[in-house]
């Protein structure tokens, strides 16, 4: 039997001793499609961010791919997408010089981009719409556009698993769009997809199973939960602050 | 150029040449990380490195490039572990680097003079073995910069992903600082300590207001830091002017005019643009009332 993917058992995460997460455990199987949902400070992003090795694991243990997490070598099995492109950007860079690091991975450090690296950067371009800006340089781009930028240089590497922070998060209606056929195409060759999301839209038909973090805990884990209340108007406009004292129900669906 | 047909004009030339390659190929990295005055501040620590030199009777060059490396392994490991004291650790090793410097060239037999020719640069003083100190570390320097570009490049941008893409990002990031403690102190022959940034962050800063994408602002930036090193040398021949000053001074000239041209540029294809967009309409109505 394939080991799963990502096994987390009984993790504990924080930041300057202070646990952001407690006893938690999460396992996701090859081919899953798995939403970690939660309100804002909720931990969702940092359980993500704890399974790459991002932020250190106090207790517990976690394994990618069957390996424990800290002798983890395969990364080009893995694409990450954080939330936004970091800060880090003074000079210039296009498009395809971005995606092209999704590469790295693969190739090794040395080793000079052949053909297979580059049609790869050409695929992922292609799959995520921004072929035509390939030459245009990322600080250009509109936020959604940028966003896709991110998932197609994880796409680059050809992962097995796709990890995704906030994929969506204030991301135009075309760019989700764009996103969640790239997702599907993933999925349907057989990839397996982690995302922290706040709001799914148009990815929630392509969600297996859902992980709700409340508290610093898991409070629900199965099926995806049916927004409640006006939550649950398709015209409802996401754009309040969810304050800490938000009821897990919300997700849960009691 | 009668001036190039003695020797130690000719040492200068090539001395600034490969410097003014070199430098601007490893500050587009330092740029791309927000850290466009980290070499001035390396160049602070490599003058104690001098100071020690000049005190122990050792290369200064040799006992800078040492004393850069620490203050450049310090520095990284600050930046990477430190959180909110990390500006204060660089300001300590900074003002205690040109301090110590000064503290120790004062204590040797030097003369106030080979103070100066650190500070400020000393092109034509530049010796055999110096050049060849240069034209190793110089070309040494240039091939891992243009080898290691994407990977460079990648932990640079965004060194959360390049540490899940498996990239040595701490073997890669020392990589940096300690070539970064190597310009300053092969830079420290040409320009001086206190001027070394500028050929590393000039170039790049006047390079990316044409550019659109790294790969052709690291070319665009190597070939100005040539132009610059070349001409500021052909300049101080000339008009008998000190070459590390002159060699700063064409490059932030070089900078305006791009940046100039840049935005001229810009500017024109903005009201084309604005040209086409508009419809060939009616008079509008104040013009009707005026006549």
């Amino acid at each position: 039997m394939t080991p799963p993917v990502i096994e987390i058992a009984h993790a504990t995460v924080g930041y300057d001793g202070r646990p952001v997460l407690r006893d938690v455990s999460l396992t996701v199987t090859a081919s899953e499609v798995v939403a970690v949902l939660g309100a804002n400070g909720s931990g969702k992003s940092t359980l993500v961010r704890a399974a790459l090795g991002l932020v250190p694991v106090g207790a517990g243990s976690v394994a990618l791919f069957g390996t424990p997490q800290r002798r983890f070598r395969q990364w080009h099995r893995i694409g990450y997408v954080p939330q936004r492109l970091g800060a880090g950007s003074g000079v210039p860079a296009t498009v395809r010089e971005v995606v092209a690091s999704g590469r790295l991975a693969r190739r090794g450090v040395l080793r000079p981009a052949g053909r297979a690296d580059r049609e790869a950067v050409e695929a992922a371009l292609d799959a995520v719409g921004l072929a035509d800006r390939a030459g245009d340089p990322v600080s250009t781009l509109s936020g959604g556009q940028q966003q896709r930028t991110l998932i197609a240089r994880a796409l680059a590497g050809e992962p097995e698993l796709l990890v995704l922070d906030e994929p969506t998060a204030g991301v135009d209606a075309a760019s989700q769009e764009a996103f969640a056929g790239a997702l599907r195409t993933f999925r349907d060759g057989g990839g397996t997809v982690l995302l922290v999301a706040h709001e799914l839209g148009p990815l929630r038909p392509l969600i297996s199973r859902a992980v709700v973090v409340h508290q610093g805990g898991i409070a629900h884990d199965g099926a995806v939960p049916e927004p409640a209340g006006h939550h649950a108007d398709p015209d409802h406009e996401h754009v309040h602050p969810h304050c800490d004292e938000e009821p897990a129900r919300l997700w849960t669906g009691i | 150029m009668d001036l190039f047909q003695y020797d130690f004009m000719l040492r200068a030339l090539v001395g600034a040449l490969i410097i003014g390659l070199a430098a601007p190929a490893l500050g587009i990295y330092l740029v791309q990380r927000r850290l466009a005055l980290i070499g001035d501040g390396l160049g602070h620590v490599a003058l104690t490195g001098v100071g020690a030199g000049l005190l122990l009777n050792r290369s200064p060059v040799l006992v800078a490039v040492i004393a850069a490396t620490l203050g450049a392994v310090v520095i990284e490991l600050v930046r990477a572990y430190g959180r909110t004291s990390g500006d204060l650790a660089l300001a300590l090793l900074f003002y205690g680097g040109i301090a110590g410097g000064v503290m120790l060239v004062g204590l040797s037999d030097a003369s106030s003079g080979s103070l100066n020719a650190y500070l400020f640069g000393s092109l034509t003083t530049t010796s055999r073995t110096d050049l060849i100190t240069i034209g190793v570390l110089g070309v040494v320097l240039l091939v891992t910069m243009l080898v290691l570009r994407p990977a460079l490049f990648a932990v640079c941008h965004d060194e959360e992903y390049a540490r899940v893409s498996g990239l040595p990002v701490r073997a890669l990031n020392l990589l940096i600082a300690v070539g970064t403690a190597v310009t300053v102190t092969i830079a420290m022959r040409a320009v001086g300590v206190l001027l070394i940034s500028a050929l590393m962050v000039v170039p790049v800063a006047a390079a990316q207001q044409v550019t659109r994408g790294f790969r052709s602002t690291m070319t665009a930036a190597m070939a100005l830091g040539l132009f610059a090193a070349g001409a500021g040398v052909w300049v101080a021949a000339t008009a008998d002017t000190a070459p590390g000053a002159s060699v700063v001074l064409v490059a932030i000239g070089s900078f305006l005019l791009v940046a100039l041209a840049a935005a001229g540029v810009r500017a024109l294809r903005r009201r084309a643009r604005a040209d086409r967009v508009t419809p060939p309409s009616e008079p509008a109505e104040h013009e009707v009332l005026l006549r």
